[in-house]
């Protein structure tokens, strides 16, 4: 088997605050194979963009990665000098934000600021990355794209600018996208665009995508393995189609119950009770447990242990322990019989 | 994509030992304690944590509360007067001018070997033989007056006008906001001179023996000039404050459901406007307080003989060299309060002020 | 920008007649009039006054005539010493103008960089210490600090000269005269510095691959800057009445000195001329602060 290229093993992030240590992401680990397709979906606080800010590397003050490694083609970036990870970012790994009204900087044009990118990390001198600049717009379907170069951001519409975002993410061809939540501040129609584009520039030039979403059926049928996070911890992982049709961890479960489905159109959506927990108090055993309409009293003294379901399907969840157990158990019954 | 089933296989599950009783369903009581909830907070409590925390600011409030008591109490039964020469035996004692600090003059020290017993000068005394003491004490009190009586009607005067400008908005708005605009762009400083030398003229003949005149034209002149052009920034405040207030989502929102308008002026205007305004008028004081220090220097302050901090480090100017203590004094009691009120005012932002949370 | 600069323009001669007016209106207020009989030492100077503010006619003509005059750069002449006033204003505002060119650029130069050091070693000693200076720069009375500066450095330990006319040493003046815008301007470019680094375009250009330097250099401190270039106006002002109390201490022979002399000597007709000299020197400040702020800042609309 080839060495994945991203492997994310047992990363802990956390930010120092005045009421003590937020811990964001609590040991997680993942593998990201070249040219596929990684969909981390969980909601608001569950580590998500913290992860992607833990691989670019640009997490701010008190945020501060606490253990764990993150190899890239087997090199751990996280013992990265800072000259190395200035060539790293942009060019190896690119990252697209959640909102491009603010992600662009006002005082400076279009061109200026994709141009900077293509400067920083390949040979082009300032007219060969004007060309590449202009190539990467209609790349990403900016419509006329040599009078948005001179233009500035507040002059383009938010769909627009996350096209720029996108060129400027792959100008350097990087091996690895990271979309942030790309899709959430736009509008509906904008952001199947968006995703169509993204898959299609995918398919082009041939570069590995970590999705980041909230919403599971935004990325369903882009992404080859989803990953569910909750509280700073991997829940469940699979391919799209065993995380939608054989959830089984009671927050993937409550998240399919919380969106909206053409095929079970008439079932009512069912909101997940309660609020995420406090993570700088995190609580003993899973911390899904207080808000999980099947919890168990093992769920709140001991954290589940990922457990395979399938081939392509992993669990954290003691709900599956007692299937196996209860199924154990049956079959001994029959035996004994 | 596949993964090695090496973790955990189904079949070794059942070797372990299991508690089936673990796997009992567990109460709401028992979930209910697992979570340490997070303490819950009000804003206000809140911004108060923030506050205590913050060293500085805490000094702050401590000096001017001290300064505060000392100069509302130490004057009852301090034995000398502001505006009188000191007097040994009944008599006037023209011999205790310029005394340096903690000195005594002639005529005293003739008193004190007599076995009478005198109260020291702890600031000396004056060119005109006053305890300089309690001048410097009365000049805070009146320094801390104007400042606060100043502030007292920019944030009258400010929160009338910026609360209808941005409650009715519309025409109103653009009428009364012209007219501050206006307002604003006068330099202020230079129209407080300018109305302080005219106000000076004509209530200084109108005043003449009425108990006003003990307070002075030049005072006078300056909370008029407070009230005419100070308050336009007050006014901006509070009306950005609900205008932008008043059309946020979690109003709308709070609207949407129901909520009566006194709950969200009491809930939502009121909280996140309040803040601000307290920390404008805490910081609006020592500005007040910087304003008539400068027009004493101009010789535009209060009227002698009674003293502000302002006009007694500015007599004291002249003799800068020979008492350098008359000048010290006063100065470092405005910059002790000024300083006092900007840490203070801070402090305030930084624990109440709701853009700067996170 | 066009109507923008035009409203701005309009507001601004608004505010200069406006100024005009009040100092104008208010001088009369004055019992007697400011150009009473007993306040001119010299019957040739009364006459001039006369004449020159025609004190026969009613007082809205004489506002009319005033104004008329001002446009010509006519300010009449002083009460005290009978000399046109356009001319003492002129001569004496080079030197005031010298000292506060001088002490603008150096606020405005030591406050980026002051301001953007204390953002970039946020809660460390550099920081702590900008921030407590700055703090106590703002609690002195500009006359105190000044009194103090020269008590100390000139008179004292004897490191600078005194100002002398004949041999000008700006050095204190300069510095009492700075401290405080520039203290304002490092509070001001530190928190908007602060604001700015927490934006999403400062985390993009990092995704980048852009150094830490050109972060800052590039993507901050151009963004940074837009608040400071509001504070230029009142900086002007703060400088031009600030240039009264220190031309005064240390006696140099400034408008600001003028201007405070005039007011002891109630010599209405300079305490007018100087005021409207300022204040439209001030009003001019605001309005090209305000135009220079929508130029820098792209995102502006024109409307």
């Amino acid at each position: 088997m080839n060495e994945p290229l991203l492997q994310v093993k047992n990363l802990c992030t956390s930010f120092k605050v005045d009421s003590g240590e937020v811990r964001a992401v609590n040991g997680i680990s993942f593998n990201l194979d070249k040219g596929k397709v990684l969909g981390i979906v969980g909601e608001s606080g569950s580590g998500k963009s913290v992860t992607a800010y833990s691989i670019m590397r640009i997490l701010v003050e008190p945020g501060r990665i606490t253990g764990g490694q993150i190899l890239f083609n087997g090199e751990d970036i996280v013992k990265y000098s800072k000259k190395q990870m200035r060539e790293f970012r942009g060019k190896r790994v690119s990252i697209i934000f959640q909102d491009p009204m603010t992600s662009l900087n006002p005082v400076y044009t279009i061109g200026n600021q994709l141009r900077e990118a293509i400067l920083l990390h390949t040979d082009r001198n300032r007219e060969q990355a004007n060309a590449r600049a202009l190539e990467m717009l209609q790349l990403v379907g900016v419509n006329e794209p040599e009078k948005r170069l001179k233009q500035y951001p507040y002059e383009l519409s938010g769909g627009m600018r996350q096209r720029v975002m996108i060129a400027m993410a792959l100008a350097c061809e990087p091996d690895i996208l990271i979309a942030d939540e790309p899709t959430t501040a736009l509008d509906v129609t904008i952001q199947a665009q968006i995703l169509e584009l993204m898959q299609s520039l995918q398919k082009k030039l041939g570069m590995a995508i970590i999705m980041i979403t909230h919403d599971l059926g935004v990325i369903a049928d882009m992404c080859d393995e989803i990953i569910v996070m909750y509280a700073g911890r991997i829940c469940e992982r699979g391919t799209a189609d065993e995380i939608f049709y054989n959830p089984r961890h009671e927050y993937t479960k409550g998240l399919l119950r919380s969106i909206p489905r053409l095929e079970t159109g008439h079932a009512r959506l069912i909101p997940i009770a309660g609020s995420p927990v406090d993570l700088t108090n995190m609580p003993k055993g899973c911390a899904f447990a207080s808000r999980c309409d099947n919890c168990m009293k093992i769920c709140l003294g001991e954290l589940p242990e990922e457990l395979d379901i399938n081939d392509f399907h992993k669990a954290s969840c003691w709900m599956n322990v007692r299937q196996v157990y209860e199924e154990a158990a049956a079959e001994k019954e029959a035996e004994s019989k | 994509m596949t993964y090695n089933a090496d973790k955990l296989p189904k079949k070794n599950l059942l070797s372990l030992q299991i508690d089936v009783s673990k796997f009992e369903k567990a109460s709401d009581a028992e979930k209910a304690q697992h979570e340490t909830m997070r303490e819950s907070t009000t804003f206000f409590r809140d911004g108060m944590r923030k506050l205590r925390k913050n060293p500085l600011a805490m000094i702050s409030l401590f000096v001017l509360v001290a300064l505060v008591l000392i100069i509302v109490v130490v004057p009852m039964f301090y034995p000398y007067s502001y505006e009188q020469m000191i007097t040994v035996n009944g008599k006037r004692d023209k011999t205790a001018k310029n005394l340096a600090p903690f000195t005594y003059s002639k005529n005293e020290q003739k008193a004190i070997d007599e076995g009478q017993k005198i109260f020291p000068h702890i600031f000396g005394t004056d060119e005109l033989c006053r305890d300089y003491f309690i001048r410097v004490l009365y000049g805070a009190r009146v320094s801390l007056a104007v400042g606060l009586f100043a502030s007292l009607i920019v944030l009258v005067i400010g929160l009338l006008y910026g609360s209808i400008s941005g409650y009715f908005g519309g025409k109103v708005d653009m009428v009364m906001m012209r007219i501050v605009d206006i307002i604003y762009s006068l330099p202020d400083t230079l129209m407080v001179v300018l109305l302080s030398v005219v106000m000076n003229q004509v209530l200084g003949n109108a005043m003449k023996g009425s108990i006003v005149s003990k307070i002075g034209p030049n005072m006078i002149s300056l909370f008029v000039v407070f009230g005419v052009l100070y308050w336009v920034g007050m006014a901006r405040l509070v009306r950005g404050q609900i205008l932008s207030i008043k059309n946020n989502e979690y109003v709308l929102a709070a609207q949407a459901m129901g909520a009566k308008p006194g709950r969200i002026i009491r809930k939502h205007i009121l909280p996140n406007c309040m803040s601000v305004i307290i920390i404008s008028v805490a910081l609006q004081i020592p500005s007040a307080i910087f304003t008539e220090s400068f027009l004493s220097f101009i010789g535009l302050g209060v009227q002698a003989p009674m003293p502000s901090l302002g006009s007694l480090a500015n007599a004291a100017r002249g003799g800068m060299q020979s008492y350098p203590y008359k000048m010290i004094f006063p100065a470092l009691i405005i910059c002790l309060i000024v300083l006092s009120f900007n840490l203070l005012g801070d402090g305030l932002r930084d624990a109440f002020d709701p853009k700067l949370r996170r | 920008m066009l109507k923008y600069t035009i409203k701005r323009v309009l507001l601004a001669v608004i505010t200069v007649f406006i100024i005009s007016a009040i100092t104008f209106f208010a001088m009369n207020a004055i019992p007697g009039g400011p150009f009473a009989k007993e306040k001119a030492p010299d019957p040739a100077v009364q006459a001039a006054l006369e004449a020159r503010f025609n004190l026969d006619k009613p007082v809205p003509q004489q506002f009319v005539i005033y104004l008329k005059n001002l446009l010509h750069g006519d300010f009449g002449v002083s009460l005290k010493t009978g000399r046109d006033i356009s001319q003492i204003i002129a001569e004496k505002f080079s030197v005031s103008a010298k000292l506060g060119g001088m002490a603008a650029l150096w606020a405005v130069v030591l406050g980026l960089i002051l301001g953007s050091i204390a953002a970039l070693c946020r809660n460390r000693w550099p920081d702590r210490l900008i921030i407590f200076l700055t703090t106590l720069f703002v609690s002195v009375p500009s006359f105190i600090l000044a009194t103090i500066l020269l008590l100390v450095f000139a008179l004292t330990l004897k490191w600078v000269g005194v100002f002398d006319a004949n041999n000008p040493n700006y050095v204190l003046p300069v510095i009492s005269l700075m401290l405080y815008p520039m203290s304002y301007i490092t509070r001001l470019t530190k928190s908007s510095m602060l604001d700015v680094l927490g934006q999403d375009y400062i985390r993009t250009a990092r995704a980048k691959g852009v150094r830490d330097s050109l972060v800052i250099f590039k993507h901050a401190l151009r963004n940074a800057l837009i608040p400071v270039i509001t504070y230029v106006g009142p900086m002007v002002a703060y400088i031009l009445t600030g240039s009264m109390v220190v031309e005064t201490v240390f006696t140099i022979g400034g408008l600001g000195t003028e201007f405070v002399r005039s007011i002891n000597n109630q010599d209405y007709p300079l305490i007018m001329a100087t005021t409207i000299f300022l204040a439209v020197l001030m009003v001019i400040a605001t309005l090209l602060s305000d135009l220079v702020y929508k130029l820098v800042d792209p995102r502006i609309t024109f409307d």
